[in-house]
């Protein structure tokens, strides 16, 4: 679905708007700790979390995430918004918490990405 | 490239690998090692930040083939490896958790995105954690020798 | 719905069943942080987490919650296992991440309603 219709979906504000309109999210990962989300096997994910603290936005930098969005009515701090404008990654926020925000998500179509399992550590 | 790491310093955790990260890229790294090895140093630098009293180091070394990380610090050693090795298995402490790290998936990360990977950790004296990534997705999965 | 019946329907692994498996599951509630849980979960609700270390368990009994579901295959270690069976609160497992649990879940908890 367009970044636009899930802001609408989920009666989210978009803190960090991309030039490009036509963001889509495809594909999204829940997750609060931070390396949980750095065990994420694909790249070009949303993700939806409840921590707002810097750290996140470094890992989305380095992990390509396409959006944040922030649940629970968690206004990040202004420099985390600042750094997510200097690169780009749309941020949303929502009061909604994340099991609502999920739900919403996966019954418009948003597919779950997977994270490296457990199962994938016991070939070595 | 050196990068030193200050215990406690959580409000820059993930500045360094960041910026080695981009670094890397500006050097021509490809994508998916530059993404590794950001990767491998944002979770080696927050161990650093979270586990070590006083910090300590990040080395990036960058050969034609292959891109090597070493994170050293002098802290306490980890008792048992493979313990921490355990996906979910953590030893932070709750002002870390609160901030969203603990996960018990550091080492776990670090070792899923290494060609070679090595640790070596005594207690009282300190953890050094060995990576090397082969550039350009010469992937043979992480091995890991450790002691 | 029943707490027997969700395990049926998502297809979750029962590492431990509470006695009270028939209890009506309230909602549901996905996090990792235990700060956030104890403010904002409610009794009789579903946890979905990745996390799954005994403080887990403890969590749940404090909440009063129905269930805990490890997502993304994660396992509980031991501690947990025993805590949980010792204080009769339901851990449950899937290979599924905690964002397809949550979407699931909720569906199938609006189809009831």
């Amino acid at each position: 679905m367009k970044l636009q219709d899930l802001a609408r979906t989920i009666e989210g504000t978009i803190l960090v708007q991309q030039e490009d309109a036509d963001v889509r999210v495809d594909s999204a990962f829940a997750a609060d700790l931070l390396s949980d989300v750095l065990a994420l096997t694909e790249e070009q994910t949303t993700l939806v979390t409840g921590m707002i603290n810097p750290q996140v936005m470094r890992v989305a930098e380095i992990l390509n995430i396409t959006a944040v969005i922030f649940v629970r009515g968690k206004t990040p701090p202004a420099t985390l918004v600042e750094y997510a404008t200097r690169l780009g990654i749309p941020l949303l926020l929502t009061k909604k918490t994340m099991f609502e925000t999920c739900g919403l998500m996966y019954a418009n179509g948003v597919r779950p990405c997977r994270s490296g399992s457990v199962c994938e550590m016991s070939d070595r | 490239m050196q990068y030193a790491v200050r215990a406690g310093d959580i409000d820059r955790g993930g500045s360094a690998s960041a910026q080695i990260k981009a670094e890397l890229s500006r050097a021509g790294v490809d994508a998916v090692t530059a993404r590794r090895a950001g990767i491998i140093s944002f979770e080696g630098e927050m161990n650093l930040m979270v586990y070590a009293h006083d910090g300590g180091t990040i080395t990036v070394t960058v050969e034609a083939d292959a891109v090597t990380i070493e994170v050293k610090d002098l802290g306490p050693g980890i008792e048992d490896i493979d313990l921490a090795m355990t996906p979910g298995y953590s030893t932070a402490p709750d002002w870390a958790t609160d901030l969203g790290f603990g996960a018990g998936m550091g080492l776990i990360n670090i070792q899923k995105n290494s060609d070679l990977f090595e640790i070596h950790s005594h207690i009282g004296e300190g953890t050094t954690i060995i990576s090397r990534i082969d550039r350009d997705g010469g992937r043979k999965g992480g091995s890991q020798e450790g002691s | 719905m029943k707490l027997t019946e969700i395990v049926e329907r998502l297809s979750l692994e029962v590492f431990t069943l509470t006695a009270e498996a028939e209890m009506e599951v309230t909602g549901g509630y996905c996090g990792d942080l235990l700060s956030h849980v104890l403010a904002s979960a409610s009794p009789g609700n579903l946890w979905i987490t990745i996390q799954n270390h005994v403080n887990v368990v403890a969590v749940a009994q404090v909440v009063g919650l129905s269930a805990v579901v490890m997502t993304d295959g994660r396992r509980p270690d031991k501690a947990s296992l025993e805590r949980a069976q010792a204080t009769g609160i339901s851990l449950l497992g899937s290979s599924e991440s905690s964002f397809e649990i949550s979407g699931q879940l909720c569906r199938l908890l609006a189809d009831t309603r």
